[in-house]
């Protein structure tokens, strides 16, 4: 039921994940946050087993802190999706991480990136990749509007068209979206897309 | 003496552990280092002696970096000093994602004493020879703090110290001299410290100034000069001031 997809642009990629914690039948909350940002320059989009999502995602940022401790300089963003991979990869033949990534990053002598990195450690370095149930439609959406170096808004254009799309056509749709982007300036949150609002706790 | 200074976790018949005694003579031979703590400043100089023609400086940082808010300087064997670095580094790490806070100052020098001292009750090894000097802003409460470590795997809390060559002559300036400063007066403060055992110049000193919104910041060799020049000046007006009779007695 869990949608994260993403996308690269002109100098900037964006990941966009949907904000449910589900458990069985009941939603916990809707304003869910699964994109991790890795570093100053990297977006960690996750799906999957809501412990090991977290779990996992936490190991990688705080290894990829230490490097940068260790080394004087951040890793790139492919330096950081291989080695994603490979954790994945030697957890998978005894207790793998039941956890879908997008990782998008900016890095300043190769521009944006995007790797889809599921939970069988494969790796592919995309333009535009999908996870979960909403992927049949997002990627869908996307082969028919994508196109190399667009703007932002035309990004996120087809972002929204991608949203309304799971909206309208999953039996089990998340009622809520966040957007994330990176660019030369970092990783940030873009925006929400909320149909459902938590609502405020009355003080007593 | 001879017998008992072999395996260290032997004690002499009067009381000493001779291998981290000598820890300590290696420590007293390493570069001066000193630390000063200030109300909203914190810094770290370290003598620099003089580079190889051909080394690549940059490469020789003394003051590093252990996390975001945390830096450290040491005296001693520097290769054993990586390690340390290393290991206390990945305890910056560990303690942020077991507990989702980063590590405040007394905790991580806590671990590195600690680590300090299982190497002078274990069979095999020798203490690391270097003593550690440790700044940083504690996360939420803001305080800064300075530690000193050493061999034995002691560790205390300071407003200004200092480790390595001529130490205690260090120390003596700054037990006359110390007084609480902020800003660019830490760095003086803790600059003149150095200046009395080192030779005067922005090639002989490494300063690294950590605040708390900004991190910690490696002084460039332009600026080190500036101040160092700054300093000369009022130690010559100090001085002219004192030769020149009284105005009003």
């Amino acid at each position: 039921m869990e949608s994260v997809f993403g996308l690269v642009g002109k100098d900037f990629a964006i990941v966009v994940a949907d904000s449910s914690a589900v458990h069985s039948i009941l939603l916990h909350k809707t304003n869910e946050d699964k994109i991790m940002l890795l570093d100053s320059h990297k977006l960690m989009g996750a799906s999957g087993e809501t412990g090991d999502r977290a779990q996992f995602t936490e190991y990688i940022q705080k290894n990829v802190a230490l490097y940068q401790f260790r080394n004087g300089i951040p890793l790139t963003t492919a330096a950081a999706a291989n080695f994603t991979r490979g954790e994945l990869a030697t957890a998978l033949r005894k207790n793998p991480y039941m956890v879908n990534i997008i990782l998008a990053g900016y890095d300043k002598e190769t521009g944006p990136s995007l790797y889809f990195i599921d939970y069988i450690a494969s790796l592919h370095k995309l333009d535009k990749a999908a996870f979960g149930y909403g992927s049949y439609f997002a990627l869908s959406m996307m082969d028919r509007h994508y196109q190399r170096d667009m703007t932002v808004e035309e990004a996120v254009n087809l972002v929204d068209k991608v949203i309304m799309e799971i909206r309208s056509r999953l039996v089990v749709a998340p009622p809520n979206f966040v957007i994330k982007i990176v660019d030369k300036d970092g990783a940030r949150e873009y925006a929400w897309r909320e149909s459902i609002k938590d609502a405020p706790v009355i003080a007593s | 003496m001879a017998r008992y200074d072999r395996a260290i976790t032997v004690f002499s018949p009067d009381g000493h552990l001779f291998q981290v005694e000598y820890a300590l003579e290696a420590v007293r031979k390493g570069n001066a280092a000193v630390g000063v703590r200030g109300t909203d400043t914190i810094v770290l100089a370290v003598e620099k002696k003089s580079t190889p023609k051909l080394q690549d400086s940059r490469s020789v940082r003394k003051i590093v970096n252990l996390d975001n808010h945390i830096a450290l300087a040491c005296a001693g064997l520097k290769a054993d000093a990586r390690v340390l670095i290393n290991r206390a580094r990945i305890e910056c790490q560990s303690h942020k994602l077991t507990v989702e806070d980063p590590v405040t100052v007394e905790y991580i020098t806590r671990y590195i004493a600690g680590l300090q001292q299982k190497y002078t009750q274990s069979g095999g090894v020798r203490p690391f020879g270097l003593s550690t000097l440790i700044i940083g802003f504690d996360p939420y409460s803001g305080v800064p703090s300075l530690y000193q470590t050493d061999p034995s795997g002691t560790f205390s809390a300071w407003k200004a110290n200092a480790t390595g060559r001529n130490s205690n002559s260090i120390r003596e300036f700054l037990e006359k001299n110390y007084k609480e400063t902020s800003g660019q007066e830490t760095v003086k403060l803790a600059m003149r410290a150095l200046l009395e055992v080192v030779e005067s110049g922005g090639k002989n000193l490494e300063v690294a100034v950590m605040t708390k919104d900004h991190g910690l910041r490696q002084l460039e060799e332009a600026e080190i000069d500036a101040i160092v020049a700054e300093i000369d000046a009022e130690k010559a007006a100090a001085e002219a001031a004192k030769k020149a009779p009284p105005k009003e007695t």
